[in-house]
């Protein structure tokens, strides 16, 4: 083995593939959020049009998008890696165990959170990626240039209580994910100290709630307006 | 007080073990745990029965030895290690549940006693620092700033007592490996061996079987010496560099 595969394998190594994919993932969440605040622009969904056009065409964004395949890719299995690895160290459990009076309970259920998310990830994909890519989607004209219409894919979609409901659910699993995720990736680069450490956990505290609630607030806005 | 003990017997690592319960009187508040547990043995020794098999040593909770995972949390309810606990964390008719430390690498070996050499091995492996032979070295030949001292120190207070593999989720040995990495990757004693250390002793965490660390921060805040998290994430600045910049291919 190489050092650097020996390092991959290392458990230290996989929690750094953990930590870099995860603020990677943070980073494309952050994104994606704010692009997707087009929805609320009140225009019948030209500017959201244009940037889904955009975004399924420019290549630097091409490229970002592998990215974003990888590292989820990446999160996913070595997540199952490690869990495989962590549950196999402690064969015989405790009869009686208090984790919840010495770690905070999102910690502990990270895989339980994750997986959540991943079949969300995995229906929303089909819903709104899958569509855009190779699904029938209307097509409207602005200025003489031809757009796909993913904006009334998206208007129909949240017309469904049931969709609704499902997003709203899947955003506190994943505002929970975040909220040990987060500040748990840095910790794991190394990069605790007292001058950033209390930054990097109130950031962290801020973006948990503030993110997975402002992609909550598309599919409710959409649901109650229309 | 009175007091029902719910605790783990087991005969030897080979066989499976189980939950016996012993009720006992006459148990003062003031009385250490271990004291207790004496209580108990003396009271099963003279029924002719097999007094219960427990790790202790120094009881002043300064040599790592007790043990005991006790209502849920190692060393129990307080912060501190098991010898040092008493009775008046308890009330009167109260059922106390006591297991041994659960890991793949600390094996049982009867009742509460577990084999706690895996740590030995990973001390073994890096734990240490070159000794020049000659004269004692005059202390203040060798500048240390007192906060580093300090901080050195506060790592070297681990007592290797296993707490953090018990409270871990993941039976991770994490806090431990990055206290014994620190209290000499901190100082310049410690320079010589730097890279190698945390190289090596952390390839010998991994092949012990311990698990991974998720950062869920239960091994520090049950750690009877109050080691902290800091040194996990030094221990992983150890790491990331001395892989990145040593000579092992």
């Amino acid at each position: 083995m190489s050092w650097v595969t020996k390092t991959l394998s290392s458990t230290l190594g996989r929690k750094l593939v953990m930590a870099l994919t995860g603020i990677f993932l943070i980073l494309f969440l952050t994104g994606h959020v704010s692009g997707n605040l087009l929805l609320f622009k009140g225009d019948g969904g030209e500017a959201f049009n244009m940037y889904a056009k955009f975004m399924t065409t420019n290549p630097a964004v091409k490229l970002l998008s592998y990215l974003t395949y990888i590292s989820v890719i990446g999160h996913v299995i070595y997540s199952i890696a490690l869990t495989k690895l962590n549950k196999s160290a402690r064969p015989v459990g405790y009869a009686e165990s208090k984790a919840s009076t010495n770690s905070a309970w999102s910690s502990r259920n990270m895989g339980i959170l994750g997986t959540v998310i991943l079949v969300f990830l995995a229906g929303h994909m089909y819903s709104f990626w899958f569509q855009m890519h190779w699904g029938g989607i209307p097509i409207v004209n602005y200025a003489g240039e031809e757009y796909k219409d993913l904006y009334s894919v998206v208007n129909v979609a949240f017309q469904q209580t049931w969709m609704v409901v499902l997003y709203v659910i899947a955003m506190v699993f994943l505002g929970f994910h975040l909220s040990h995720g987060f500040s748990s990736a840095f910790q794991t680069l190394g990069l605790n100290h007292k001058k950033y450490t209390p930054a990097i956990e109130a950031v962290g505290k801020f973006y948990c709630v503030v993110v997975p609630a402002l992609f909550a607030s598309m599919p409710l806005y959409i649901y109650f307006t229309s | 007080m009175k007091l029902t003990l719910k605790i783990w017997r087991q005969k030897n690592s080979a066989e499976k073990g189980g939950f016996v319960s012993y009720p006992i009187d006459g148990i003062s508040k003031d009385m250490s745990f271990l004291e207790m547990m004496d209580v108990l043995n003396e009271e099963l020794t003279e029924k002719g029965e097999d007094p219960v098999h427990f790790d202790h040593d120094c009881r002043e909770g300064i040599c790592g030895m007790c043990s005991l995972y006790i209502n849920g949390k190692p060393h129990g309810p307080q912060q501190t290690t098991t010898c040092q606990l008493h009775m008046r964390s308890f009330s009167d008719g109260d059922t106390i549940t006591i297991e041994p430390w659960r890991a793949k690498s600390f094996p049982v070996l009867k009742d509460l006693v577990v084999d706690r050499s895996a740590f030995d091995r990973i001390i073994q492996a890096g734990g240490y620092v070159s000794v020049n032979t000659g004269g004692v070295p005059d202390a203040n030949e060798i500048p240390i700033p007192k906060k580093i001292a300090d901080e050195a120190f506060d790592a070297a207070t681990c007592i290797g007592c296993g707490a953090c593999v018990a409270a871990c989720k993941n039976a991770s040995a994490m806090l431990f490996t990055s206290a014994k990495i620190s209290q000499l990757a901190m100082l310049p004693q410690g320079q010589v061996e730097r890279k190698e250390r945390a190289e090596k002793m952390i390839a010998q965490m991994d092949a012990e079987g311990f698990g991974a660390c998720t950062n869920t921060g239960a091994c520090a805040a049950e750690c009877p010496k109050g080691i902290s998290l800091t040194n996990i994430a030094r221990m992983n600045r150890e790491f990331f560099s001395a892989v990145v910049s040593s000579d092992n291919l």
